[in-house]
């Protein structure tokens, strides 16, 4: 057992992802099962082997400091969930108290 | 008429339309019909864009018309995967959580076919948000094989390979993340390519992985994904990881097809135990080819490729999981729970449960762990340093030979409903391919005949070093040309799924 059910409950509400019981349940043994076999790279010598995250090594990429053409307000909300007053509208982010 | 222009090459349409033998109406006409015929049976598209399509078709007419000189590829009809940004058709990634959506730009893809005057007949099915091996995680319904309909077409950009094989588009775009052209394309017995990472722009491609993701061409014959290769790739301002370098000559290698004075590798590690018997045998097959043809072979090891397969589980879902935030029902998409009593992250909470599938949520989670703190340096930073020791043996062994060759996956096309409820089955279907994905050189897969025991397409990967990608066409277009002339057809004739 390299994971917990309780475990992958944490990971769903650290990934916003509201899961039901059933689906914990579902989840969680498969989980375990691809974690166990990810852990394999635990076994390679990688003693002073540098990490890469990128294929292709390109470090801090600017272009010229000239003005392109962006989306209108109209275009960013055009598909928003609700719109008031040219902007996104949000359900509540702070406590009510 | 209409059914002999569905069964030509790209090239060959081109040519026709260019010299006023066929209307590019008449042939967009034609595949629209094909579709119609078909696409009950094969479902590889989520979205048939036929006014679009005509509209850009006559514009290509009218230019011809007008004396304009047309590209290579102007008035062929093309199948776009689900996951490149339209303004014109939504974008749904195969995905609950963007069912409908319509983007308000392009992708850098999008645009650029749409300047080439190729007519993008609509939007293929794949697996959700591309994380899979046989669009069943897609959210719309899987997309079946041409070869034999109770089969998966492969995946994630399974849409793209099956309207190839099935004479719906001749051309298709795929990305490829961990094997997501090439496996599709191996499967369906159609070629595929994930060019060098950053050869063609990522702007505009819903993210899944960004060190990972390539988008690259499918086709039905190797010069055909070449001219695609061509119209696509560049340097885009837009892409910070895009490679600011000339594209490979790769059209002018696909008509040079001769593999005289090359060298090719096999990969001892991408084959043996597990690998279907007939699948090993048709490649064993390729490689004795390659050496009537002129190469010279020799066997390469690749000790570290045995570790890409959990490096890759990894990395991708490491990536994802900060890639797919992005999903917060706030700005677009879909929004679940806004009834005035909760509040945002309850909203998101429940959207987010709601809109994406099972695969997606498993990689999130597993993503999700792999970056916590406390594991970060036993899963994710180990995981990075095998992907340093995978470019290391690519490395060494491009220093003995021009191309590395494998099977392009362990089986041929599995049955639908297979493997969709065992997550490790399914991410084995990617074994040959994860490996160039990891290290970011080319890679192609082109057919080189049918496993004995079911009659279904196998496929030959070719990989090259960074932006060798000529080589891949070079290549594969040399077996192509020799397996056409022994069997006096192409395979894809051979095709039983759709008539």
């Amino acid at each position: 057992m390299s994971i917990a059910r309780d475990d992958v409950a944490h990971l769903a509400r650290l990934s916003r992802m509201a899961l039901d019981d059933a689906e914990l349940d579902h989840l969680a043994p498969q989980l375990d099962v691809i974690i166990s076999a990810v852990a394999r790279v635990q076994e390679v010598a990688v003693e002073g082997v540098p990490p890469t995250s990128h294929a292709v090594p390109l470090v801090n990429v600017f272009r010229d400091d000239v003005e392109w053409p962006c989306l209108t307000a109209e275009q960013a909300l055009d598909q928003a969930p609700a719109v008031e007053q040219q902007r996104f509208r949000v359900p509540r982010i702070l406590p009510e108290d | 008429m209409a059914d002999e222009l569905t069964r030509m090459s790209a090239a060959a349409l081109a040519a026709a339309i260019a010299a006023g033998e066929v209307s590019a109406l008449e042939v967009t006409d034609a595949h629209l019909a094909r579709i119609g015929e078909v696409d009950d049976a094969v479902h590889a598209f989520l979205h048939v864009a036929a006014d679009g399509a005509r509209r850009a078709a006559r514009a290509v007419d009218e230019r011809r018309a007008a004396g304009d000189v047309l590209g290579p590829l102007a008035g062929v009809p093309l199948a776009l995967k689900d996951v490149f940004t339209t303004t014109d058709m939504p974008t749904t990634c195969g995905s609950a959580i963007l069912n409908g959506w319509r983007p308000p730009y392009d992708a850098t893809t999008t645009r650029r076919l749409r300047e080439a005057g190729v007519v993008i007949l609509g939007k293929t099915n794949m697996d959700e948000f591309a994380m899979g091996s046989s669009t069943e995680n897609s959210a719309f319904g899987p997309s079946h094989n041409p070869w034999d309909l109770t089969r998966v077409p492969g995946g994630s950009s399974g849409g793209s390979s099956a309207a190839v094989a099935s004479f719906e588009a001749p051309l298709g775009i795929g990305t490829d993340t961990g094997g997501s052209i090439r496996q599709p394309a191996a499967v369906c017995g159609v070629v595929g390519v994930k060019p060098t990472y950053g050869g063609p722009s990522r702007y505009g491609v819903v993210a899944f992985a960004s060190s990972l993701d390539t988008p690259g061409p499918l086709a039905r014959t190797v010069l055909d994904a070449a001219l695609l290769h061509e119209a696509m790739a560049g340097h885009d301002p837009c892409d910070s990881t895009s490679v600011n370098t000339p594209v490979p000559p790769v059209v002018a290698a696909a008509r040079q097809a001769d593999v005289s004075g090359l060298t090719v590798g096999v990969v001892p590690e991408l084959g043996g135990e597990g690998y279907q018997p007939g699948v090993l045998a048709r490649f064993g097959e390729a490689v004795e080819l390659l050496e009537s043809l002129g190469a010279k072979v020799v066997e390469v090891s690749c000790p570290h490729f045995t570790y890409a397969l959990p490096a890759y589980y990894l990395i991708a879902p490491s990536e994802c999981s900060s890639n797919l935030a992005r999903f917060d029902a706030m700005r677009y998409g879909l929004r679940v729970g806004d009834d005035g009593t909760r509040n945002a992250d309850e909203v998101m909470s429940l959207t987010r449960a709601q809109g994406f599938g099972a695969e997606v949520k498993r990689r999130i989670m597993l993503g999700t762990y792999a970056l916590s703190s406390g594991y970060y340096d036993a899963y994710y930073g180990k995981a990075q340093q095998v992907r340093t020791l995978i470019i290391r043996d690519f490395e060494a062994a491009f220093e003995q030979v021009d191309v590395l060759v494998s099977p392009t996956t362990p089986t041929t096309a599995f049955p639908l409903g297979e493997r969709v409820d065992d997550p490790l089955a399914m991410y084995v279907a990617d074994l040959c391919t994860i490996p160039s994905d990891l290290a970011g050189n080319a890679a192609l897969s082109v057919p080189c005949g049918l496993a004995a025991e079911d009659g279904l397409p196998v496929g030959l990967q070719i990989m090259a070093p960074v932006l060798a990608d000529d080589r891949l066409y070079r290549v594969g277009a040399a077996v192509e040309a020799a397996l056409d002339n022994r069997r006096g057809h192409s395979l894809l004739d051979e095709a039983k799924g759709v008539a």
